[in-house]
């Protein structure tokens, strides 16, 4: 705002010559409006936090995760598996090259019943065509992440409690406890975690807690172009996705091996596991 | 068959996280619980015939136990953490168990290996003299009665110890077992066979360690190969190693009966991926052969020379511990050879020098025999300089 001031008047000055009656009113003037400028911006700005605060996306300070519990839903027939959620992932993640906290599938379905599967790169850089001679009846992509599952395969074989869910229904990695033994890579049925080769510690999707405790929405959530990546708090009435889930019919991945998915999908074929 | 394109993995799913050093660590401990069950044929079951090797089968697992950390340490992304598993084990993940179970276990054999030699140690700490004479002091922990009945006493908590020590030497493999019978995520390891299969292939590797450490042993020494003992030890050997091989075929028998979705995946990966180390070495080299060479022994015992005995023995039992290390690497490797997406496979070759590689597993397999050999000359299991009924 300084610096506004003084270009302002050094303007003035270059015009025409100011006498100091000229000087004082216009510098009042410029001190009232700049008053004025920064008098509103705190109130706008708790403005804005008495809004959110209504909202149940409480900021990052004073989070009480007994007041929240999140779902995730995929709404499959949505997705044109543009890869922009991926690259949004690594970027806001620094995800290590090769490995994927979020990747996107792609299914070509013939009439024979043969079926194609890819995901290039995670999907992160789109999809090529596939090759000539297969007629695909059908075809969709499937966005994976980390199911963030009620009854976690993961963090029930960690032997030092580095993997553990959260009250408001996130699973997590505590960087600093891991020893890097690999078991819950081992028993995660959905691919989802990796060994990070930098930190040597076991990685996964956090639903970017870091920022869903701030009120934002995850990385992938907010890149998604075309809503098929819906993110909710089942404990919030208006919710979305809470009424998703109660008014529509809903799968989970390999819903046989009762892991109790908090990602939830929406048109997801038998084929995909 | 699987139709070209469908080779799909997870994109995770391109490395294999668990080594030839996860491979190396169920066969060392399976060598510990095997070689503690045969020293317990003689010191709690009484079976006369195994005495010869009764002390020696100790020193061995012992030697096996001080190594079986190694390959899980370097394994870990930080093996600095390690002691985590002890200090702060969260007991809902079958792996905390490891910490307590192996202590207990490494408190048990100390424990006997100190008793059974006890009466050696006392003398030696009279008789050595220098550094040595210090040496078997400390080693006597102050304990000098070797009177009738003190020694009466000992055996007693022998047997106790060892008889403990069966169960402690069955959990610790058990446990093994368990490690993979319990990953639902995993078709090709989820079976309650799994801990049964760890712990009778254990066994087989035991005895068939014993078998060739105890001839290469009698081999250096000079000494005459105990008869009685090489036959008790090709009967057991041959009870235990059929029964493996059944429950190994049984697992895959059921599999393939049952038709569930997962036996697509395992079919490909039996018939593909483990088609040499399954069927050529876990079944063919190292079972059908030594299978036909233990019943030669067994069921022709009378009429065998002692050379051709010793040779079909050591023969046989080498062939069965490729056997069981074949079935640590189908089991630990194969079971990561394919994808959670169970449409896809992934390659594993180890390369020799790499940290968790070849040379490392060499070496991982060469401590324990050397330490063996150092135990041996500290506590020498052959030569008692007190009577050979001491223990």
């Amino acid at each position: 705002m300084k610096e506004d001031k003084k270009t302002e008047i050094e303007k003035t000055d270059n015009k025409e010559e100011l006498g100091r009656r000229e000087f004082i009113k216009k510098g009042c003037e410029l001190a009232f409006g700049a008053f004025l400028f920064l008098g509103i911006l705190p109130i706008r700005t708790s403005r804005a936090g008495i809004t959110a605060s209504a909202e149940p996306e409480t900021p990052g300070e004073g989070y009480n995760w007994e007041e929240h519990y999140y779902a995730y839903l995929i709404d499959t027939r949505k997705c044109i598996g543009c890869g922009m959620c991926v690259r949004a992932c690594s970027l806001e993640n620094k995800v290590p090259d090769g490995f994927y906290r979020t990747w996107v599938e792609r299914y070509e379905v013939s009439e024979r019943g043969e079926v194609y599967i890819d995901s290039p790169k995670g999907g992160r850089e789109g999809f090529d065509p596939i090759f000539p001679g297969f007629h695909s009846t059908k075809a969709f992509f499937v966005p994976k992440m980390c199911n963030h599952c009620d009854n976690t395969p993961c963090s029930q074989v960690c032997p030092v409690g580095a993997s553990y869910n959260t009250k408001d229904g996130v699973v997590l990695v505590d960087e600093k406890r891991c020893v890097g033994c690999g078991y819950c890579i081992q028993a995660c049925p959905y691919g989802s975690r990796f060994l990070n080769p930098i930190t040597r510690t076991a990685n996964k999707c956090t639903w970017c807690y870091h920022r869903i405790t701030k009120g934002l929405k995850p990385a992938c959530v907010q890149a998604c172009p075309v809503g098929a990546r819906k993110f909710g708090d089942l404990k919030r009435e208006d919710d979305e996705v809470r009424r998703i889930l109660a008014t529509e019919r809903i799968n989970v991945l390999q819903a046989e091996m009762l892991t109790k998915p908090k990602c939830y999908y929406l048109g997801v074929d038998r084929e995909v596991r | 068959m699987f139709f070209e394109g469908i080779n799909f993995l997870f994109p995770n799913d391109m490395h294999v996280h668990w080594s030839l050093m996860i491979v190396m660590y169920p066969y060392i401990t399976g060598l510990v619980a095997g070689a503690f069950i045969v020293s317990s044929m003689y010191h709690v079951f009484g079976k006369e015939e195994f005495r010869p090797i009764g002390r020696y089968s100790l020193l061995t697992s012992l030697a096996f136990l001080l190594c079986a950390t190694l390959p899980l340490l370097n394994h870990l992304g930080h093996p600095e953490r390690a002691l985590n598993i002890m200090v702060t084990p969260k007991f809902s993940s079958a792996m905390a168990g490891f910490g307590v179970l192996y202590s207990f276990y490494l408190l048990i054999l100390l424990l006997e290996v100190w008793l059974v030699f006890r009466q050696d140690i006392v003398e030696y700490a009279r008789t050595s003299t220098g550094f040595w004479r210090w040496f078997y002091k400390i080693l006597a922990l102050g304990v000098y009665d070797v009177s009738e009945k003190a020694l009466e006493n000992d055996h007693k908590v022998i047997t106790v110890l060892a008889a403990i020590g069966i169960p402690g030497a069955c959990m610790l493999h058990g446990y093994v077992g368990f490690l993979f019978g319990g990953i639902k995520a995993n078709p090709w390891w989820s079976t309650a066979l799994m801990p049964v299969i760890f712990l009778v292939s254990a066994v087989v590797s035991g005895i068939a360690a014993l078998v060739v450490f105890y001839q290469i042993a009698m081999k250096m020494r000079g000494e005459k190969i105990d008869q009685p003992c090489i036959s008790s030890m090709a009967r057991l050997l041959w009870l235990f190693m059929i029964l493996t091989v059944t429950l190994e075929l049984l697992e895959i028998i059921t599999l393939a009966y049952e038709k569930a979705e997962e036996w697509e995946v395992i079919h490909t990966l039996l018939t593909n991926q483990l088609s040499f180390s399954f069927f050529s070495l876990q079944m063919i080299l190292g079972a059908l052969i030594p299978f036909i060479l233990l019943m030669t022994v067994v069921l022709m015992d009378r009429h065998l020379r002692d050379p051709l005995r010793n040779t079909l023995t050591f023969v046989a039992s080498s062939l069965l511990l490729i056997q069981v290390f074949a079935m640590r690497w189908n089991v630990v490797i194969g079971g990561q050879l394919f994808s959670k997406s169970f449409r896809g496979f992934r390659d594993y070759h180890p390369h020799f020098l790499e940290k968790e590689g070849v040379l490392a597993a060499v070496m991982l397999a060469v401590l324990p025999c050397i330490l063996l050999v150092v135990l041996n000359r500290i506590l020498p299991a052959f030569t008692s300089k007190t009577s050979p009924q001491s223990e």
